[in-house]
Protein backbone atom coordinates (compact mmCIF):
# COMPACT_ATOMS: atom_id res chain seq x y z
CA UNK A 1 0.00 0.00 0.00
CA UNK A 2 3.00 2.52 0.82
CA UNK A 3 4.84 1.09 -2.26
CA UNK A 4 1.82 2.22 -4.13
CA UNK A 5 0.77 5.47 -2.63
CA UNK A 6 4.52 6.49 -3.47
CA UNK A 7 4.70 5.54 -7.01
CA UNK A 8 1.42 7.38 -7.58
CA UNK A 9 2.54 10.59 -5.44
CA UNK A 10 5.71 10.30 -7.77
CA UNK A 11 3.79 9.95 -11.29
CA UNK A 12 1.40 12.67 -10.09
CA UNK A 13 4.37 15.07 -9.64
CA UNK A 14 5.83 14.10 -12.62
CA UNK A 15 3.07 14.79 -14.35
CA UNK A 16 3.38 18.49 -13.95
CA UNK A 17 7.52 18.55 -13.94
CA UNK A 18 7.07 17.79 -17.95
CA UNK A 19 5.41 20.40 -20.54
CA UNK A 20 3.21 17.52 -21.55
CA UNK A 21 0.54 17.85 -18.90
CA UNK A 22 0.46 21.63 -18.91
CA UNK A 23 -0.06 21.78 -22.94
CA UNK A 24 -2.63 18.58 -22.58
CA UNK A 25 -4.33 20.43 -20.06
CA UNK A 26 -4.23 23.98 -21.91
CA UNK A 27 -5.47 22.40 -25.09
CA UNK A 28 -8.23 20.53 -23.78
CA UNK A 29 -9.35 23.25 -21.64
CA UNK A 30 -9.42 25.69 -24.91
CA UNK A 31 -11.10 22.45 -27.11
CA UNK A 32 -13.78 21.77 -24.82
CA UNK A 33 -14.63 25.73 -24.04
CA UNK A 34 -14.85 26.30 -27.28
CA UNK A 35 -17.10 23.28 -27.68
CA UNK A 36 -19.59 24.51 -24.74
CA UNK A 37 -20.42 27.68 -26.45
CA UNK A 38 -20.94 26.75 -29.83
CA UNK A 39 -23.21 23.60 -28.59
CA UNK A 40 -25.16 26.07 -26.14
CA UNK A 41 -25.58 28.97 -28.84
CA UNK A 42 -27.01 26.42 -31.00
CA UNK A 43 -29.29 24.78 -29.37
CA UNK A 44 -30.53 28.51 -27.58
CA UNK A 45 -31.18 29.48 -30.76
CA UNK A 46 -33.38 26.62 -31.90
CA UNK A 47 -34.85 27.29 -29.17
CA UNK A 48 -35.60 30.68 -29.42
CA UNK A 49 -36.73 30.22 -33.03
CA UNK A 50 -39.45 27.06 -31.74
CA UNK A 51 -40.86 29.65 -29.24
CA UNK A 52 -41.76 31.63 -32.36
CA UNK A 53 -42.64 29.00 -34.56
CA UNK A 54 -45.96 29.52 -34.06
CA UNK A 55 -49.10 27.16 -32.42
CA UNK A 56 -47.16 23.98 -33.17
CA UNK A 57 -44.04 24.07 -31.54
CA UNK A 58 -42.93 22.38 -28.43
CA UNK A 59 -40.97 22.85 -25.67
CA UNK A 60 -37.14 22.10 -25.90
CA UNK A 61 -34.93 20.25 -22.88
CA UNK A 62 -32.06 22.49 -23.78
CA UNK A 63 -29.77 21.49 -20.94
CA UNK A 64 -30.20 18.07 -21.59
CA UNK A 65 -29.17 18.44 -24.95
CA UNK A 66 -26.51 20.80 -24.79
CA UNK A 67 -24.85 17.60 -21.74
CA UNK A 68 -25.58 15.09 -24.35
CA UNK A 69 -24.15 17.05 -27.24
CA UNK A 70 -21.03 18.13 -25.03
CA UNK A 71 -20.43 14.40 -23.39
CA UNK A 72 -20.04 13.41 -27.24
CA UNK A 73 -18.09 16.11 -28.42
CA UNK A 74 -16.03 15.15 -25.25
CA UNK A 75 -15.54 11.49 -25.83
CA UNK A 76 -14.03 12.75 -29.37
CA UNK A 77 -11.72 15.26 -27.75
CA UNK A 78 -10.26 12.25 -25.10
CA UNK A 79 -9.51 10.23 -27.76
CA UNK A 80 -6.87 12.75 -29.28
CA UNK A 81 -5.41 13.42 -25.97
CA UNK A 82 -5.60 10.34 -24.03
CA UNK A 83 -2.56 8.75 -26.03
CA UNK A 84 -0.47 12.05 -25.04
CA UNK A 85 -1.01 11.55 -21.21
CA UNK A 86 -0.15 7.92 -21.58
CA UNK A 87 2.93 7.65 -24.59
CA UNK A 88 5.20 8.44 -21.86
CA UNK A 89 3.78 6.19 -19.30
CA UNK A 90 5.91 3.06 -19.61
CA UNK A 91 7.99 3.85 -22.90
CA UNK A 92 9.98 6.71 -21.29
CA UNK A 93 10.99 4.71 -18.40
CA UNK A 94 12.54 2.24 -20.46
CA UNK A 95 14.16 4.93 -22.64
CA UNK A 96 15.83 6.83 -19.61
CA UNK A 97 16.78 2.91 -17.90
CA UNK A 98 14.69 4.29 -14.80
CA UNK A 99 12.58 1.14 -15.44
CA UNK A 100 15.96 -0.71 -13.90
CA UNK A 101 14.97 0.84 -10.87
CA UNK A 102 11.47 0.13 -10.80
CA UNK A 103 12.34 -3.47 -11.35
CA UNK A 104 15.19 -3.82 -8.77
CA UNK A 105 13.06 -2.26 -6.07
CA UNK A 106 10.94 -4.29 -3.88
CA UNK A 107 7.81 -3.78 -5.51
CA UNK A 108 5.63 -5.34 -7.62
CA UNK A 109 4.66 -4.87 -11.32
CA UNK A 110 0.65 -4.04 -9.80
CA UNK A 111 1.83 -1.64 -7.68
CA UNK A 112 3.91 -0.03 -10.42
CA UNK A 113 0.91 -0.54 -12.82
CA UNK A 114 -1.45 0.82 -10.09
CA UNK A 115 0.59 3.71 -9.50
CA UNK A 116 0.37 5.12 -12.60
CA UNK A 117 -2.87 4.49 -13.68
CA UNK A 118 -4.28 5.80 -10.68
CA UNK A 119 -2.17 9.59 -11.08
CA UNK A 120 -3.77 9.21 -14.77
CA UNK A 121 -6.83 9.20 -13.51
CA UNK A 122 -6.52 11.76 -10.71
CA UNK A 123 -5.08 13.46 -14.19
CA UNK A 124 -8.21 13.32 -16.06
CA UNK A 125 -10.19 14.51 -12.94
CA UNK A 126 -8.09 17.51 -12.68
CA UNK A 127 -8.58 17.82 -16.40
CA UNK A 128 -12.63 17.54 -16.61
CA UNK A 129 -13.03 20.53 -13.53
CA UNK A 130 -12.95 23.42 -16.08
CA UNK A 131 -15.88 21.62 -18.29
CA UNK A 132 -17.63 21.08 -14.80
CA UNK A 133 -17.75 24.78 -14.34
CA UNK A 134 -19.40 24.98 -18.35
CA UNK A 135 -21.87 22.43 -17.63
CA UNK A 136 -22.47 23.86 -14.17
CA UNK A 137 -23.63 27.23 -16.10
CA UNK A 138 -26.53 24.91 -17.15
CA UNK A 139 -27.59 24.70 -12.99
CA UNK A 140 -27.40 28.48 -12.78
CA UNK A 141 -29.12 30.01 -15.40
CA UNK A 142 -31.90 27.20 -16.55
CA UNK A 143 -35.65 27.89 -15.02
CA UNK A 144 -36.47 25.11 -13.88
CA UNK A 145 -32.87 23.69 -13.04
CA UNK A 146 -32.34 20.17 -14.73
CA UNK A 147 -32.51 16.69 -12.63
CA UNK A 148 -28.76 16.19 -11.25
CA UNK A 149 -28.55 12.42 -11.93
CA UNK A 150 -28.67 12.23 -15.62
CA UNK A 151 -25.52 14.79 -15.47
CA UNK A 152 -23.55 13.08 -12.92
CA UNK A 153 -24.00 9.68 -14.93
CA UNK A 154 -22.81 11.32 -18.02
CA UNK A 155 -19.80 12.27 -16.39
CA UNK A 156 -19.20 8.56 -15.06
CA UNK A 157 -19.38 7.59 -18.12
CA UNK A 158 -16.79 10.22 -19.36
CA UNK A 159 -14.75 8.61 -16.73
CA UNK A 160 -14.81 4.99 -17.30
CA UNK A 161 -14.75 5.90 -21.32
CA UNK A 162 -11.41 7.54 -20.22
CA UNK A 163 -10.11 5.16 -17.79
CA UNK A 164 -10.81 2.04 -20.40
CA UNK A 165 -9.05 4.05 -23.12
CA UNK A 166 -6.03 4.40 -20.62
CA UNK A 167 -5.32 0.92 -19.93
CA UNK A 168 -5.15 0.68 -23.67
CA UNK A 169 -2.49 3.37 -23.42
CA UNK A 170 -0.26 2.04 -20.76
CA UNK A 171 -0.49 -1.80 -22.37
CA UNK A 172 0.96 -0.39 -26.05
CA UNK A 173 3.39 1.94 -23.75
CA UNK A 174 5.16 -1.07 -22.43
CA UNK A 175 5.67 -2.50 -25.74
CA UNK A 176 8.05 0.04 -27.00
CA UNK A 177 10.79 2.21 -26.28
CA UNK A 178 9.67 4.86 -27.96
CA UNK A 179 7.03 7.58 -27.32
CA UNK A 180 6.41 8.89 -30.85
CA UNK A 181 5.48 4.92 -31.62
CA UNK A 182 2.97 4.61 -28.55
CA UNK A 183 1.20 7.92 -29.09
CA UNK A 184 0.41 6.77 -32.58
CA UNK A 185 -0.11 2.99 -32.12
CA UNK A 186 -2.39 3.80 -29.18
CA UNK A 187 -4.53 6.25 -31.44
CA UNK A 188 -4.76 3.64 -33.86
CA UNK A 189 -5.93 1.14 -31.51
CA UNK A 190 -8.67 3.71 -29.87
CA UNK A 191 -9.75 4.15 -33.48
CA UNK A 192 -10.41 0.68 -34.37
CA UNK A 193 -11.95 0.55 -30.80
CA UNK A 194 -14.63 3.64 -31.61
CA UNK A 195 -15.50 2.32 -34.89
CA UNK A 196 -15.33 -1.07 -34.48
CA UNK A 197 -18.79 -2.00 -35.02
CA UNK A 198 -19.15 0.09 -38.37
CA UNK A 199 -18.19 -2.97 -39.56
CA UNK A 200 -20.69 -4.94 -38.31
CA UNK A 201 -23.62 -5.56 -40.69
CA UNK A 202 -27.57 -4.85 -39.61
CA UNK A 203 -27.99 -8.42 -39.37
CA UNK A 204 -28.20 -9.94 -35.91
CA UNK A 205 -25.29 -13.16 -36.00
CA UNK A 206 -22.87 -13.50 -33.39
CA UNK A 207 -19.94 -11.80 -35.41
CA UNK A 208 -21.92 -8.56 -35.70
CA UNK A 209 -23.19 -8.53 -32.05
CA UNK A 210 -19.55 -9.28 -30.43
CA UNK A 211 -18.29 -6.18 -32.96
CA UNK A 212 -20.90 -3.94 -31.74
CA UNK A 213 -20.52 -4.81 -28.12
CA UNK A 214 -16.80 -4.21 -28.69
CA UNK A 215 -17.48 -0.63 -29.51
CA UNK A 216 -16.46 1.51 -26.66
CA UNK A 217 -18.53 4.56 -28.05
CA UNK A 218 -21.05 2.10 -28.05
CA UNK A 219 -21.69 1.94 -24.61
CA UNK A 220 -21.32 5.46 -23.93
CA UNK A 221 -24.04 6.52 -25.28
CA UNK A 222 -25.84 5.45 -22.30
CA UNK A 223 -24.25 7.24 -19.72
CA UNK A 224 -24.52 10.61 -22.58
CA UNK A 225 -28.65 10.16 -22.21
CA UNK A 226 -28.37 9.68 -18.34
CA UNK A 227 -29.10 6.11 -18.12
CA UNK A 228 -27.32 3.99 -15.49
CA UNK A 229 -26.94 0.42 -16.97
CA UNK A 230 -24.56 -1.89 -15.10
CA UNK A 231 -23.99 -4.06 -18.08
CA UNK A 232 -21.54 -0.70 -19.62
CA UNK A 233 -20.45 -0.53 -16.35
CA UNK A 234 -19.28 -4.22 -16.45
CA UNK A 235 -18.01 -4.02 -19.63
CA UNK A 236 -15.35 -0.88 -18.64
CA UNK A 237 -13.87 -2.14 -15.96
CA UNK A 238 -13.35 -5.09 -17.32
CA UNK A 239 -12.23 -3.46 -20.47
CA UNK A 240 -9.99 -1.80 -17.60
CA UNK A 241 -8.89 -4.81 -16.07
CA UNK A 242 -7.69 -6.86 -18.80
CA UNK A 243 -5.54 -3.49 -20.21
CA UNK A 244 -3.79 -3.61 -17.19
CA UNK A 245 -3.71 -7.28 -16.95
CA UNK A 246 -1.67 -7.59 -20.66
CA UNK A 247 0.33 -4.19 -19.28
CA UNK A 248 2.16 -6.28 -16.43
CA UNK A 249 2.08 -9.46 -18.61
CA UNK A 250 4.09 -7.06 -21.39
CA UNK A 251 6.37 -6.10 -18.73
CA UNK A 252 7.22 -8.92 -17.70
CA UNK A 253 8.16 -10.72 -20.91
CA UNK A 254 10.60 -7.63 -21.41
CA UNK A 255 11.93 -9.05 -18.75
CA UNK A 256 12.64 -12.14 -19.51
CA UNK A 257 13.41 -11.20 -23.58
CA UNK A 258 16.36 -9.01 -22.08
CA UNK B 1 25.56 -13.31 1.74
CA UNK B 2 25.14 -13.89 -1.75
CA UNK B 3 25.48 -16.95 -3.40
CA UNK B 4 25.69 -18.08 -7.42
CA UNK B 5 25.20 -21.15 -8.68
CA UNK B 6 25.48 -22.13 -12.11
CA UNK B 7 24.07 -18.88 -13.79
CA UNK B 8 23.51 -19.00 -17.23
CA UNK B 9 22.28 -16.42 -19.47
CA UNK B 10 21.76 -16.78 -22.87
CA UNK B 11 20.03 -14.37 -25.60
CA UNK B 12 19.21 -17.08 -28.52
CA UNK B 13 21.64 -19.03 -29.01
CA UNK B 14 24.59 -16.94 -27.75
CA UNK B 15 25.29 -17.01 -24.01
CA UNK B 16 25.99 -13.96 -22.15
CA UNK B 17 27.26 -15.93 -19.07
CA UNK B 18 27.79 -19.70 -18.53
CA UNK B 19 28.05 -21.76 -15.57
CA UNK B 20 29.12 -19.05 -12.72
CA UNK B 21 29.43 -19.75 -9.48
CA UNK B 22 30.85 -18.41 -6.46
CA UNK B 23 29.76 -16.77 -3.23
CA UNK B 24 30.15 -13.25 -1.25
CA UNK B 25 30.38 -13.34 2.48
CA UNK B 26 28.91 -11.01 4.74
CA UNK B 27 30.84 -7.82 4.89
CA UNK B 28 33.48 -8.71 2.30
CA UNK B 29 34.14 -6.76 -1.11
CA UNK B 30 33.89 -8.85 -4.08
CA UNK B 31 35.29 -6.95 -7.05
CA UNK B 32 34.11 -8.08 -10.65
CA UNK B 33 36.71 -7.59 -13.28
CA UNK B 34 36.77 -8.16 -17.27
CA UNK B 35 37.07 -6.80 -20.29
CA UNK B 36 33.75 -4.96 -21.93
CA UNK B 37 31.18 -7.52 -22.83
CA UNK B 38 32.61 -10.14 -21.09
CA UNK B 39 29.01 -10.30 -18.73
CA UNK B 40 29.37 -8.25 -15.62
CA UNK B 41 26.78 -6.25 -16.08
CA UNK B 42 24.40 -9.23 -16.89
CA UNK B 43 25.31 -11.25 -13.54
CA UNK B 44 24.73 -8.47 -11.76
CA UNK B 45 21.60 -7.84 -13.26
CA UNK B 46 20.10 -10.99 -12.51
CA UNK B 47 21.59 -11.36 -8.78
CA UNK B 48 19.88 -7.93 -8.55
CA UNK B 49 16.46 -8.81 -9.89
CA UNK B 50 16.62 -7.01 -12.79
CA UNK B 51 15.82 -9.84 -15.30
CA UNK B 52 15.64 -14.03 -14.60
CA UNK B 53 18.47 -16.56 -15.99
CA UNK B 54 18.18 -18.49 -18.33
CA UNK B 55 19.84 -21.62 -15.72
CA UNK B 56 20.87 -21.49 -12.06
CA UNK B 57 19.80 -19.67 -8.63
CA UNK B 58 21.07 -16.27 -7.45
CA UNK B 59 20.34 -16.40 -3.97
CA UNK B 60 20.69 -13.15 -1.70
CA UNK B 61 20.17 -13.46 2.09
CA UNK B 62 19.17 -16.90 1.58
CA UNK B 63 16.35 -15.50 -0.90
CA UNK B 64 15.90 -16.76 -4.18
CA UNK B 65 15.66 -13.82 -5.89
CA UNK B 66 13.40 -15.43 -8.79
CA UNK B 67 11.29 -16.79 -5.81
CA UNK B 68 11.21 -14.66 -3.48
CA UNK B 69 11.65 -11.37 -5.25
CA UNK B 70 10.87 -8.59 -2.81
CA UNK B 71 12.50 -9.78 0.28
CA UNK B 72 15.97 -10.11 -1.78
CA UNK B 73 15.32 -6.87 -3.18
CA UNK B 74 14.98 -5.18 0.24
CA UNK B 75 17.81 -6.19 1.41
CA UNK B 76 20.11 -5.03 -1.73
CA UNK B 77 21.15 -1.67 -3.26
CA UNK B 78 21.84 -1.32 -6.89
CA UNK B 79 23.48 0.95 -8.85
CA UNK B 80 23.54 0.14 -12.65
CA UNK B 81 25.87 1.53 -15.45
CA UNK B 82 23.95 4.17 -16.43
CA UNK B 83 22.65 6.04 -12.57
CA UNK B 84 18.43 4.98 -13.16
CA UNK B 85 17.38 8.80 -12.36
CA UNK B 86 14.17 10.89 -12.86
CA UNK B 87 15.74 13.85 -14.69
CA UNK B 88 13.11 16.10 -14.27
CA UNK B 89 12.98 15.65 -10.19
CA UNK B 90 15.19 17.29 -7.29
CA UNK B 91 17.65 15.07 -5.83
CA UNK B 92 15.61 15.56 -2.54
CA UNK B 93 12.68 14.44 -4.77
CA UNK B 94 14.33 11.62 -6.05
CA UNK B 95 15.73 10.13 -2.84
CA UNK B 96 12.42 10.59 -0.76
CA UNK B 97 11.39 8.83 -3.80
CA UNK B 98 13.75 5.85 -3.83
CA UNK B 99 12.97 5.40 -0.12
CA UNK B 100 9.75 5.40 -0.15
CA UNK B 101 9.98 2.12 -2.74
CA UNK B 102 12.81 1.01 -1.17
CA UNK B 103 10.42 0.40 2.10
CA UNK B 104 12.45 2.52 4.47
CA UNK B 105 9.46 4.00 6.80
CA UNK B 106 8.06 6.72 6.23
CA UNK B 107 8.80 9.24 9.03
CA UNK B 108 12.50 7.76 8.56
CA UNK B 109 12.94 9.15 4.83
CA UNK B 110 13.42 13.13 5.41
CA UNK B 111 16.80 11.27 7.97
CA UNK B 112 17.81 8.96 5.27
CA UNK B 113 17.76 11.40 2.40
CA UNK B 114 19.99 13.34 4.91
CA UNK B 115 22.64 11.08 5.68
CA UNK B 116 23.19 9.71 2.04
CA UNK B 117 22.88 13.30 0.76
CA UNK B 118 25.84 14.23 3.26
CA UNK B 119 27.82 10.33 2.87
CA UNK B 120 27.83 11.03 -0.92
CA UNK B 121 28.75 14.32 -0.62
CA UNK B 122 25.61 15.93 -2.29
CA UNK B 123 24.45 17.89 1.09
CA UNK B 124 24.17 21.09 -0.90
CA UNK B 125 22.55 19.79 -4.20
CA UNK B 126 19.14 18.78 -3.10
CA UNK B 127 17.20 21.20 -4.30
CA UNK B 128 19.01 20.82 -7.81
CA UNK B 129 17.38 19.44 -10.75
CA UNK B 130 19.23 15.93 -11.29
CA UNK B 131 18.89 16.92 -14.72
CA UNK B 132 21.26 19.82 -14.24
CA UNK B 133 23.59 18.01 -12.39
CA UNK B 134 27.00 17.11 -14.27
CA UNK B 135 28.01 13.50 -14.56
CA UNK B 136 29.72 13.04 -11.66
CA UNK B 137 27.25 14.48 -9.23
CA UNK B 138 24.78 12.18 -11.20
CA UNK B 139 27.14 9.31 -10.47
CA UNK B 140 27.34 10.36 -6.57
CA UNK B 141 22.87 10.62 -6.78
CA UNK B 142 22.83 6.97 -7.95
CA UNK B 143 25.64 6.00 -5.23
CA UNK B 144 22.98 7.41 -2.60
CA UNK B 145 20.06 5.76 -3.82
CA UNK B 146 21.41 2.36 -3.89
CA UNK B 147 22.57 2.90 -0.06
CA UNK B 148 19.33 4.96 1.37
CA UNK B 149 17.27 1.99 2.64
CA UNK B 150 20.70 1.07 4.29
CA UNK B 151 21.09 -2.55 2.51
CA UNK B 152 23.35 -5.64 3.17
CA UNK B 153 24.35 -6.14 0.01
CA UNK B 154 25.14 -3.59 -2.27
CA UNK B 155 25.82 -4.61 -6.26
CA UNK B 156 27.80 -1.79 -8.17
CA UNK B 157 27.94 -1.64 -11.81
CA UNK B 158 31.36 0.33 -12.76
CA UNK B 159 30.59 3.01 -10.28
CA UNK B 160 33.44 5.06 -11.39
CA UNK B 161 32.85 5.34 -14.40
CA UNK B 162 32.59 8.69 -15.90
CA UNK B 163 33.88 10.85 -12.99
CA UNK B 164 37.32 12.86 -12.71
CA UNK B 165 40.52 11.55 -10.84
CA UNK B 166 39.54 13.22 -6.91
CA UNK B 167 36.06 12.06 -7.38
CA UNK B 168 37.24 8.23 -8.51
CA UNK B 169 39.08 8.44 -5.28
CA UNK B 170 36.39 9.63 -3.00
CA UNK B 171 34.34 6.93 -4.30
CA UNK B 172 36.48 4.01 -3.66
CA UNK B 173 37.40 5.80 -0.02
CA UNK B 174 33.76 5.56 0.38
CA UNK B 175 33.07 2.11 -1.09
CA UNK B 176 35.75 0.92 0.94
CA UNK B 177 34.17 2.20 4.13
CA UNK B 178 31.15 0.33 3.53
CA UNK B 179 33.12 -3.36 3.72
CA UNK B 180 32.32 -5.04 6.96
CA UNK B 181 28.82 -3.20 7.46
CA UNK B 182 27.86 -4.16 3.81
CA UNK B 183 28.70 -6.75 1.45
CA UNK B 184 29.45 -5.25 -1.71
CA UNK B 185 30.00 -6.51 -5.74
CA UNK B 186 32.01 -3.94 -7.43
CA UNK B 187 32.22 -4.45 -11.31
CA UNK B 188 35.31 -2.86 -13.25
CA UNK B 189 37.22 -2.74 -16.35
CA UNK B 190 40.25 -1.21 -14.42
CA UNK B 191 42.90 -3.06 -13.19
CA UNK B 192 44.15 -0.90 -10.30
CA UNK B 193 40.67 -0.19 -9.24
CA UNK B 194 40.14 -3.77 -7.39
CA UNK B 195 43.59 -4.05 -5.71
CA UNK B 196 42.46 -0.82 -4.12
CA UNK B 197 39.29 -1.44 -3.05
CA UNK B 198 38.45 -5.19 -2.72
CA UNK B 199 39.64 -8.19 -0.81
CA UNK B 200 38.71 -10.96 -3.03
CA UNK B 201 38.57 -10.88 -7.12
CA UNK B 202 36.18 -12.46 -9.85
CA UNK B 203 38.16 -12.36 -13.31
CA UNK B 204 35.57 -13.16 -16.20
CA UNK B 205 35.66 -13.33 -19.26
CA UNK B 206 33.46 -14.58 -22.41
CA UNK B 207 30.40 -14.98 -19.74
CA UNK B 208 32.73 -17.74 -17.50
CA UNK B 209 35.00 -16.94 -14.48
CA UNK B 210 38.47 -17.79 -15.39
CA UNK B 211 40.40 -17.40 -11.97
CA UNK B 212 39.40 -16.33 -8.32
CA UNK B 213 41.74 -14.97 -5.84
CA UNK B 214 43.40 -12.13 -3.96
CA UNK B 215 44.16 -9.35 -5.64
CA UNK B 216 47.95 -9.82 -4.32
CA UNK B 217 48.04 -13.48 -6.23
CA UNK B 218 46.56 -12.23 -9.04
CA UNK B 219 49.30 -10.10 -9.18
CA UNK B 220 51.77 -12.55 -8.99
CA UNK B 221 50.60 -14.76 -10.84
CA UNK B 222 50.56 -11.88 -13.25
CA UNK B 223 54.51 -11.74 -12.62
CA UNK B 224 54.67 -14.70 -13.43
CA UNK B 225 54.46 -15.92 -17.70
CA UNK B 226 53.54 -18.32 -19.54
CA UNK B 227 51.70 -21.56 -18.98
CA UNK B 228 52.19 -24.63 -21.62
CA UNK B 229 50.23 -28.15 -21.45
CA UNK B 230 51.64 -31.19 -22.46
CA UNK B 231 50.23 -34.57 -22.94
CA UNK B 232 52.69 -37.22 -22.78
CA UNK B 233 53.16 -41.03 -22.22
CA UNK B 234 55.62 -43.37 -20.29
CA UNK B 235 56.69 -42.81 -16.38
CA UNK B 236 56.43 -38.87 -15.64
CA UNK B 237 57.69 -39.00 -11.95
CA UNK B 238 60.92 -38.00 -12.76
CA UNK B 239 60.22 -35.84 -15.68
CA UNK B 240 57.87 -33.93 -13.04
CA UNK B 241 61.17 -32.84 -10.61
CA UNK B 242 63.46 -32.14 -13.46
CA UNK B 243 60.92 -29.61 -14.36
CA UNK B 244 60.53 -28.76 -10.89
CA UNK B 245 64.68 -28.25 -10.89
CA UNK B 246 64.51 -26.49 -14.06
CA UNK B 247 65.00 -22.82 -13.67
CA UNK B 248 62.25 -20.28 -14.78
CA UNK B 249 59.88 -22.59 -13.55
CA UNK B 250 57.51 -21.64 -11.27
CA UNK B 251 54.79 -24.77 -10.82
CA UNK B 252 54.21 -28.12 -12.55
CA UNK B 253 50.75 -29.95 -12.22
CA UNK B 254 50.82 -33.57 -13.41
CA UNK B 255 46.89 -35.12 -13.67
CA UNK B 256 46.18 -38.50 -15.46
CA UNK B 257 44.65 -37.89 -18.90
CA UNK B 258 42.60 -40.46 -20.87
CA UNK B 259 44.36 -43.88 -21.14
CA UNK B 260 47.96 -44.20 -20.13
CA UNK B 261 48.49 -40.50 -20.94
CA UNK B 262 49.18 -37.57 -18.45
CA UNK B 263 48.96 -33.78 -18.57
CA UNK B 264 51.60 -32.22 -17.48
CA UNK B 265 50.82 -28.10 -17.01
CA UNK B 266 54.05 -26.28 -16.59
CA UNK B 267 54.10 -22.76 -15.30
CA UNK B 268 56.86 -20.47 -16.22
CA UNK B 269 58.20 -17.27 -14.82
CA UNK B 270 58.56 -14.16 -17.16
CA UNK B 271 57.96 -14.60 -20.65
CA UNK B 272 60.57 -16.76 -22.18
CA UNK B 273 58.92 -19.01 -24.79
CA UNK B 274 60.22 -22.71 -22.50
CA UNK B 275 57.98 -24.91 -25.30
CA UNK B 276 61.55 -25.84 -27.47
CA UNK B 277 63.19 -27.20 -24.55
CA UNK B 278 59.93 -28.68 -22.57
CA UNK B 279 60.01 -30.72 -26.18
CA UNK B 280 63.71 -31.48 -26.13
CA UNK B 281 63.46 -32.41 -22.39
CA UNK B 282 59.94 -34.96 -22.86
CA UNK B 283 62.21 -36.76 -25.34
CA UNK B 284 65.30 -37.30 -23.92
CA UNK B 285 63.48 -38.54 -20.53
CA UNK B 286 62.17 -40.93 -22.87
CA UNK B 287 58.88 -40.43 -22.99
CA UNK B 288 56.46 -39.77 -25.47
CA UNK B 289 54.92 -36.57 -26.53
CA UNK B 290 51.59 -36.03 -27.74
CA UNK B 291 50.58 -32.34 -27.34
CA UNK B 292 52.44 -29.55 -26.75
CA UNK B 293 50.34 -26.52 -26.61
CA UNK B 294 50.26 -23.19 -24.87
CA UNK B 295 46.90 -22.70 -22.73
CA UNK B 296 44.64 -20.88 -24.77
CA UNK B 297 42.98 -17.63 -22.64
CA UNK B 298 45.43 -17.17 -20.01
CA UNK B 299 45.38 -14.78 -17.18
CA UNK B 300 47.68 -12.27 -19.13
CA UNK B 301 46.26 -11.94 -22.52
CA UNK B 302 42.61 -11.29 -20.17
CA UNK B 303 44.48 -8.72 -18.26
CA UNK B 304 45.69 -7.08 -21.27
CA UNK B 305 42.20 -6.58 -22.55
CA UNK B 306 41.75 -4.45 -19.29
CA UNK B 307 42.56 -1.08 -18.66
CA UNK B 308 45.66 -1.10 -16.48
CA UNK B 309 46.37 2.68 -16.82
CA UNK B 310 44.63 4.91 -14.04
CA UNK B 311 44.55 7.38 -16.65
CA UNK B 312 42.73 5.93 -19.32
CA UNK B 313 39.39 5.42 -16.04
CA UNK B 314 39.47 9.16 -16.05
Amino acid sequence: MKNYLALTFKELKSFFVSPIAYVVLAVFFGVTGYFFYIILSFYVEQAVMRQFGGPTSMAMDVPSMVMQSFLGVLSTILLFLLPMITMGSFADERKQGTIELLFTSPVTNAQVILGKFTASVLFILLMFLPALLNTGLLFFYSDPPPPLSPYLVGLLGAILLSAALLSVGFFVSSLTENQIVAAAVTFGVFIILWVIDASAGSSTTVTNETLRYLSVLNHYEDFTRGILDTQHIVFYLSFIVLGLFLTSLSLDSAKWRK
Amino acid sequence: MIRVENLTKTYGLTAAIQDVTFEVGKGEILGFLGPNGAGKTTTMRIIAGFFPATKGHAYVAGYDVLEKPLEAKRRIGYLPENPPLYSEMTVDGFLEFVARIKGVEWNQVRRRTQEVKEQCGLANHGRRLIKHLSKGYKQRVGLAQALIHEPEVLILDEPTVGLDPKQIIEVRELIKGLGGKHTVILSTHILPEVSMTCERVIIINNGRIVAVDTPENLTSQLAGGLRIEMEVTGSIDELVNQLRAMPGIRNVLAQPGVGDHYRVIVEAKGDQDLRNQLARMVVESGLELYELKRQAMTLEEIFLKLTTEEEAAA
